[in-house]
């Protein structure tokens, strides 16, 4: 039934019962009118800002708004982000950059400044979370919001109210964002990536299967390259292939996410929208310009990402109980090597030396194009870095690092650095 | 090679030697013991490059040779026999595979060269003493808990033992510390021990020769030089290298200025803290002793503001003081006091604290307190 439908305005949020006669709001005369029979029950939303980096970038510098511009760095680096004018010259986001600018050779070049981008992320899950406490962080520019139960206290439908406030961050913070909604996490975030950008998409519960069917598996969250190759392989190209397989079948083929692959199939996702969960782990990483052999630069390039982290654990009041060192060939392969601490640690100087130990096996003629470091089991900074009947040092490294911190916060990062900061030529 | 044995004894041997086999080997023959049978003998050799057991037993030999096979199947098919069964083990005719059989069962089991089998023992070895094995045992039971697991700080990762002088009298003294705990315990310097380089023998043998010398009373033949270290008894004979480091001064951690002293009953004590700790958290543990004149309240609570607390009569007669430890620290070093009662010494809060036996004079215990 054609009354059914209920139509919204993408750019004003005007409500209709029925769609607009000539295609256009009525209020503000936008072409954009967004009809759906299920437009007003559908409640599960995925938020993805567009081209976030490189929108930031664009908000700042005025000059670069017309300009195809990306955001990444160095000879070795990848694309971290790109603007969609450098996406029509086919620069994608995870593209080395020499092949981003062999594809688009005036696009502009930004380092990125993820302080920045941060602080703009900070503010934009502060207004979702002005909407909905049910706010689940995916990433800096993501989430995924539950408006259930909202349509009282917004005054309209969660598609309004998601109008309303991607029109909130559009105007207050000057980056644009897609919507995508839907009946559950799976499907949101499906939807998200339809209509980019300043999207608006839904996928409603009468569609799902039909829409579904003949899109790659590929595009099912959790199918990497090397599930996709396997599936592939076995014949399983499209999502409704998958869906004809028995549940069992899947799981006795791939194990657990046998499960997941047929309960997506069938548009099944019973997860529910998690706020808040805690870091489980602080990491941080950095690509070489050229491979790196030898122990000595190794070291040298990690000692910064030691203090980096040590940083982010002071500033959240965090110590952790687990060294990660990450290392990939070049190659490409990654490598990682555990181990937990006699006890809880906040200091760059104890996982500096943690890490070399991790280290040392692994520096054997191989080159490698990435060093990284990650901390985990986190822990009650109070019982950190307690004094030792043998070695009082972690006492005297704690003055030291906060020291250094004071003096930096004063003057600037590179006011001081241990020695070691130094390579010798 | 071909000989018979019975089931228990094969498998008592095999148990001893297994432990020293790594599960996963990237060197195969090391998955591998090695048998030898001379007449009248079998010995079985197992090794992990650090550590070398032979063991000695009497077999009945109806051909003497040599062969080697995997440890951790055997010592499961072992295992598996039935009590009081023969077995026979066959490598006459074709050496790439030794056969068992025990009544109906019958396995064949690859082989290994035996020449492929690394030689670790051998060497001159030339300090040489005898200890028995009760005090071996408590050399090893009163510091082992001590040993540190840290791979940064490897020369922590055994216990150092060596020849020292407390008040003119020459002692054997074995000493472990993980640098939150420290344990000293000691004997008189057996004969022949004087003059002995101080050497740090890894966890592994430890854990390995405490196994071994379980149920014995037999004198322990030791000898060794300053990178390797041998055990010798009843036909068994394990053989380790020693940690190559230099193990800390430890003399300078242990308190000399202490002042404040505190005696309990041992077992009041230890349970105390047990049941006190039961509220903390696994990670955390932390217990706060507070003690004032003739008693100690022990208390510890948890991140949701759970609380337990404690008292204990002591005989205590200074200036009250609070000072915290790790529980499990604590439980460790009371569990050490086989005598009735435990005196504290203490100075501060962040001070060092040292605990000993009142009934043992041989063994101290150090103990770093925790802010809490």
């Amino acid at each position: 039934m054609p009354s059914s439908i209920s139509s919204l305005c993408r750019e004003c949020g005007a409500h209709f019962d029925a769609a607009p006669k000539d295609e256009r709001c009525s209020v503000c005369a936008s072409p954009r009118i967004i009809s759906h029979d299920e437009l007003d029950s559908l409640s599960i939303a995925h938020i993805d800002c567009d081209a976030f980096f490189a929108s930031v970038e664009k908000r700042d510098n005025p000059e670069l708004q017309n300009k195809p511009v990306i955001v990444g760095g160095g000879k070795r680096g990848v694309v971290a982000a790109c603007c969609y004018i450098a996406r029509t010259k086919g620069v994608h986001s995870a593209m080395p950059m020499y092949r981003a600018l062999k594809a688009c050779p005036d696009a502009v070049v930004v380092r990125p400044s993820r302080n920045k981008y941060s602080e703009v992320g900070r503010q934009i899950k502060d207004f979702m979370r002005d909407t909905t406490p049910l706010v689940e962080s995916l990433s800096i520019d993501e989430a995924f919001l539950d408006l259930s139960g909202t349509e009282k206290l917004h005054g309209g439908s969660p598609a309004a109210t998601l109008v309303k406030l991607i029109k909130r961050i559009e105007d207050e913070i000057g980056v644009t964002a897609s919507v995508g909604l839907s009946y559950n996490k799976f499907l949101a975030k499906t939807a998200s990536d339809l209509d980019k950008p300043r999207g608006f998409a839904i996928i409603g519960k009468a569609e799902a299967l039909d829409f579904l069917g003949p899109r790659p598996v590929g595009s099912i969250w959790g199918v990497g390259n090397s599930l996709r190759g396997k599936l592939e392989r076995d014949g399983l190209r499209t999502i409704s292939q998958l869906r004809e397989m028995p549940e069992d079948e899947l799981i006795k083929r791939y194990g657990v996410i046998g499960k997941r692959l047929s309960r997506l199939s069938h548009g099944i996702d019973s997860r529910i929208v998690e706020p808040g969960s805690k870091a489980k782990s602080i990491s941080t990483e950095t690509t070489f310009s050229d491979d790196i052999r030898d122990l000595e630069t190794l070291l040298h390039r990690l000692w910064p990402l030691c203090e980096k982290v040590a940083k982010q654990l002071r500033n959240k009041n965090l110590a952790a109980r687990t060294l990660t060192l990450k290392l990939k060939t070049s190659g490409f392969r990654s490598l990682t090597r555990s181990r937990t601490l006699a006890q809880p640690t906040q200091l760059a100087e104890v996982m500096y030396q943690e890490a070399k130990v991790l280290l040392e096996p692994e520096v054997n003629g191989t080159p490698y194009r990435l060093i990284g470091i990650g901390t985990s089991q986190f822990a009650d900074p109070e019982f950190a870095d307690q004094a030792d009947l043998l070695d009082n040092s972690a006492a005297t490294f704690a003055k030291v690092e906060g020291a250094m911190e004071s003096v930096r916060e004063k003057f600037g990062g590179p006011a001081i650095q241990k020695g070691r900061t130094l390579l010798k030529d | 090679m071909k000989i018979t044995i019975e089931r228990g004894l094969l498998l008592k041997v095999l148990t001893h030697i297994q432990g020293v086999v790594e599960r996963r080997n990237t060197i195969p023959i090391l998955s591998n013991v090695k048998f030898d049978a001379p007449d009248g003998q079998l010995s079985l050799n197992a090794t992990d490059m650090d550590i070398d057991i032979v063991e000695t037993i009497p077999a009945d030999v109806a051909s003497s040779g040599s062969a080697t096979a995997p440890a951790h199947t055997l010592y499961d098919i072992v295992r598996k026999l039935p009590e009081g069964a023969q077995v026979e083990l066959d490598c006459t005719g074709d050496d790439s595979q030794l056969t068992l059989s025990a009544g109906r069962s019958k396995f064949k089991l690859t082989c290994l060269p035996t020449e492929d089998f690394p030689v670790l023992s051998g060497g001159d070895l030339p300090n040489n003493f005898t200890l028995s094995a009760a005090d071996l045992r408590g050399l090893i039971d009163r510091t082992r808990f001590a040993i540190s697991t840290e791979e940064t700080r490897y020369y922590l990762n055994g216990i150092y033992l060596h020849a020292a002088e407390k008040d003119g009298v020459e002692v054997l003294r074995a000493v472990a510390t993980d640098g939150h705990r420290l344990a000293s315990v000691e004997i008189p310097l057996p004969q022949g021990a004087a003059g002995m380089p101080g050497v740090i023998v890894p966890r592994k043998a430890i854990s390995e020769i405490r196994k071994l010398i379980d149920e014995t009373e037999d004198e322990i033949a030791v000898s060794l030089s300053d990178t390797k270290i041998k055990f010798a008894f009843e036909g068994t004979v394990l053989t380790s290298k020693l940690i190559d480091g230099t193990f800390p001064d430890y003399d300078r951690v242990i308190p000399e200025g202490n002042d404040k002293v505190l005696e309990v009953d041992t077992d009041l004590f230890a349970h105390a803290v047990d049941r006190v700790s039961a509220i903390s958290t696994e990670k955390s543990r932390a217990v706060k002793l507070t003690i004032a004149k003739g008693n100690l309240t022990l208390s510890a609570n948890s991140p949701e503001n759970d609380t337990a607390t404690e008292e204990v009569p002591v005989d205590y007669d200074e200036a009250e003081i609070e000072i915290g430890f790790n529980s499990r620290y604590l439980l460790d070093i009371a569990q050490q006091i086989e005598g009735d009662r435990a005196r504290f010494t203490l100075a501060d809060a962040a001070s060092p604290t040292l605990v000993q036996d009142l009934d043992d004079q041989g063994a101290i215990y150090v103990l770093m307190p925790m802010r809490v």
